[in-house]
């Protein structure tokens, strides 16, 4: 049953500063939160207030039109702060930890033996719900629904991506009981997508998954672009996805009974002294992962996540819930003289048109500069080049931008999310920022449609 | 470059909305992010932006047009001290300075209206200048005849930016292309100065033109039933026609460049190509009169077909968008041109007409490659469901 997809389009832009495959241990967070923006579309309630004391899996905040759905602490503590944006919207709730990793209660059992109604309450009232992420949109999955299939990818794709058979090397078995559990919330099946390298190694040897193998550049590690192949969605079809880590947490939660948000990341990028993995744990504040590690040479952007999904943060930020790899790239707020028209060897490019092409395996250091400004749309057949799937992305586009729901429709909006439009962006001569547009075209179907 | 870019941002505040100089944002901005790429980071989206912009794209299509331009020139010197029988005396560098003080004067005027115009366009709009203009500032001097007045080639350049372009709201939203736009406005509203023998040939003044001289192009020539080429002259380029489009060889120069940049779709260029030739041999086959006869691979290196299918086809703003969509449209531009050259004896050259027609169907063709599209994805889901 296992198939092999050949992709062509796509791109793996080749960035410096790949982690090299080294673990180490970085020193305890002295606080860790949870970030309600990391959900887009959802509306936070909060459980507590500040100075409340929590135990591991006692719940934080909630989804308030699916207050089934918690959002529960990583760590026993103290809630130290709620910190707030403009409009008073909730930003980050932040936990202190004291340490002693006192538990919440949850059943301990092998998923096999238990109900579909009994594993989705446990992965609610343990706060590993908000993991599913629903196909279309992109947005929390609802506890209600029955997905007609459920698919993981197994690896990622995006630049400077984490090796996910080194993240996960020793959790073969709780990888295997998450799909254990996770298969009985489905009546179709649990589709896993493996790189063309992965024919050994963890993910190879798991059961109870139909393994698809993604042969290609960037963005084959998508979710998005493995869903277009195998089980293609249209209007009223709804699929999840989950990521292997979140397998691993649910996996560990019904070994255990007991909730352990410890996760291996990556720190990469060109600015990083010596990339490399580290064990952290589930949001955890980011100076004790990047204090003294990277150069300073320049002004520098973390980033939480890739160059092109991530999001921008300082160092007394927090890890981003489905982040396995922390960027550090220079920030370039530089003015650059006619270098619009310079030779460009050192400049990568996904286009034809600088000399860095006749270097083909060099890698570069990218910064955030825009290098122009935004324009209309002029070139076209440049974004068909990076989506593997047979959709016409620029008319998608223009579809959101007057807001045709119709033709958004009839375009795909329900088979993509940013991250599968977000090379697109990278490479758009005009600058257009697609995935912004993109959302604002899911929000609209969101509202329009429900 | 310090002290340049010290007096850019000295001056940037008095530019700003409220302060004295206002009106001078747009010229302003599009001087400074010309001479700097600006220091603006990404604030949402993705983190890195590649090294291209519209600035690097236009800027390689003006250099593909170069070896044309600089071509051109050297042929209207050609043309003019052939036409007084001197071509033995006068040397490579007369010819070329006579070529490059006669065109000079087309490309100022054009460039002052026409970006005159864009800046005007882009302070009113609250945008940015736009990089289009200085492509079709270059191709409306390149597709003139030499005798153009210019106060002719200021009022089309004019009307091509304003009517071609701007009433759609600028670069990226006209149907058709603004360069061509300019020479049909100057075909159509000034038909006598525009055609006949005279204006391909900077002559004014000479009183008697060595024997046998007509100062016809090739074309002409061929409507009349001379179809006797020196193809060889014809393909790199001295012959009479308009500035920038007699030499084959120095089209294909910058075809190469646009093609191995990646900038100009090929798919475009060999479409148009396939279609003339498609045409061509099909005339060649039902042939009744000399024009007819004339063989199909001559019909690619006279007039402006060669410019056309290389630098007008392909704008990618009034072609087809959709990558079949693009095989289509190349190709019925290539049909359209040799098909109205030769059957409509009224006006010899049907590359411009050709491309203005297929433009406004580009829409059309894509609108079917879309509904196409959107049908076979339904399909899809619905088999797997």
């Amino acid at each position: 049953m296992s198939k092999h997809f050949k992709l062509k389009r796509g791109l793996n832009i080749r960035l410096k500063g790949a982690a090299e495959a080294v673990l180490e241990d970085a020193p305890a967070p002295k606080s860790v939160a949870i970030k309600p923006t990391d959900f887009p579309g959802l509306t936070p309630k909060l459980s507590v207030k500040a100075d409340a004391q929590v135990k591991v899996g006692d719940a934080l905040f909630f989804d308030k039109y699916n207050p089934e759905i918690l959002f529960t602490s990583p760590v026993s503590g103290t809630v130290k702060a709620v910190n707030r944006g403009e409009r008073r919207k909730i930003l980050e709730i932040v936990v202190e930890p004291n340490g002693t990793n006192e538990q919440a209660e949850f059943t301990k059992a092998d998923p096999s033996s238990l109900s579909r109604e009994e594993i989705r309450d446990q992965l609610l009232k343990s706060g590993l719900w908000p993991f599913f992420k629903q196909r279309p949109y992109g947005v929390l999955a609802k506890p209600t629904d029955v997905p007609t299939n459920i698919v993981i990818s197994a690896f990622d794709s995006a630049p400077l991506a984490p090796d996910y058979d080194f993240l996960f090397s020793k959790e073969q078995s709780a990888l295997q009981t998450g799909i254990d559990a996770i298969s009985k919330l489905t009546d179709g099946k649990v589709y896993l997508g493996v790189a063309p390298n992965q024919s050994s190694g963890v993910f190879a040897a798991l059961k109870k998954v139909e393994t698809n193998t993604f042969d290609g550049p960037h963005p084959a590690g998508n979710a998005g672009v493995q869903i277009s192949k195998v089980c293609p969605i249209g209007k009223g079809t709804v699929v999840w996805t989950i990521n292997p880590q979140a397998l691993v947490y649910i996996g560990r939660l019904f070994q255990t009974g007991k909730l352990d948000m410890s996760k291996t990341i990556a720190l990469t990028g060109s600015e990083v002294k010596a990339p490399k993995y580290y064990k952290t744990v589930h949001g955890a504040k980011l100076d004790s992962l990047t204090k003294g590690k990277t150069t300073e040479a320049t002004k520098e952007r973390i980033i939480s996540g890739n160059v092109l999904t991530g999001t921008k943060v300082d160092t007394d930020n927090y890890l981003g819930y489905f982040d396995q790899q922390l960027t550090v790239i220079p920030e370039g707020d530089d003015y650059e003289f006619m270098g619009w028209a310079a030779p460009g060897v050192d400049k990568y490019s996904a286009s034809k048109a600088f000399f860095s092409k006749l270097f083909p395996k060099k890698e570069y250091v990218l910064n955030a500069n825009m290098h122009g400004g935004e324009r209309a749309f002029v070139l076209s057949g440049q974004y068909e080049k990076f989506l593997p799937m047979d959709i016409l992305p620029v008319h998608l586009l223009k579809a959101i931008l007057v807001n045709d729901i119709d033709k958004m429709e009839q375009l795909g909006i329900y088979e993509i999310v940013e991250e599968d439009l977000a090379l697109c962006e990278y490479a758009c001569t005009s600058k257009i920022k697609v995935q912004d547009i993109l959302r604002q075209g899911i929000n609209s179907m969101i509202k329009e449609l429900g | 470059m310090k002290a340049l870019r010290n007096f850019f941002e000295k001056t940037k505040p008095h530019v700003q909305k409220g302060a004295k100089y206002h009106w001078l944002h747009s010229t302003h901005d599009a001087f400074f992010t010309l001479a700097f790429v600006q220091k603006d980071t990404s604030k949402s989206g993705t983190h890195v932006h590649d090294y291209i912009d519209l600035k690097r794209t236009m800027g390689m299509v003006v250099l593909a047009l170069v070896p044309a331009l600089l071509m051109g020139m050297y042929n209207i010197g050609y043309q003019h001290f052939g036409a007084l029988g001197q071509l033995d005396t006068a040397g490579f560098f007369d010819l070329f300075l006579f070529g490059l003080l006669k065109v000079l004067p087309v490309i100022i005027v054009s460039y002052v209206v026409g970006l005159g115009i864009e800046f005007l366009f882009a302070q009113l709009r609250g945008h940015e200048v736009n990089e289009g203009f200085l492509v079709s500032g270059i191709l409306i001097p390149m597709v003139m005849p030499i005798n153009t007045p210019l106060w002719m080639i200021g009022v089309a350049t004019a009307f091509a930016v304003i009517f071609g372009k701007e009433v759609f709201g600028g670069t990226g939203m006209n149907i058709w292309n603004p360069a061509l736009i300019a020479r049909a406005f100057l075909f159509f509203a000034y038909p006598a100065q525009m055609s006949g023998d005279s204006v391909w040939i900077s002559a004014s003044g000479i009183e008697s033109m060595a024997d046998g001289f007509t100062g016809a192009t090739p074309m002409a020539q061929a409507v009349l039933g001379e179809t006797n080429l020196d193809a060889w002259h014809a393909f790199i380029g001295l012959i009479p026609g308009s500035i920038g489009e007699t030499s084959t060889l120095a089209i294909l120069i910058g075809a190469a460049i646009l093609i191995i940049t990646g900038i100009g779709n090929w798919k475009i260029m060999l479409s148009t190509v396939l279609g003339g030739v498609f045409m061509g041999i099909l005339l060649n086959i039902f042939a009744v009169n000399a024009y007819m006869e004339m063989p199909f691979w001559e019909h690619l290196i006279i007039g402006g077909f060669a410019f056309g299918a290389v630098f007008m086809a392909t704008d990618p703003v009034s072609a087809a968008q959709t990558e079949k969509g693009k095989w289509i449209y190349g190709f019925l531009i290539g049909v359209l041109a040799i098909l109205i050259r030769v059957v409509n004896p009224a006006y010899p050259e049907g590359m411009m007409l050709a491309i203005l027609l297929m433009n406004t169907f580009a829409p059309l063709i894509d609108h079917y490659i879309i509904q196409g599209n959107i049908k076979r994805r339904l399909k899809r889901v619905q088999q797997s469901a």
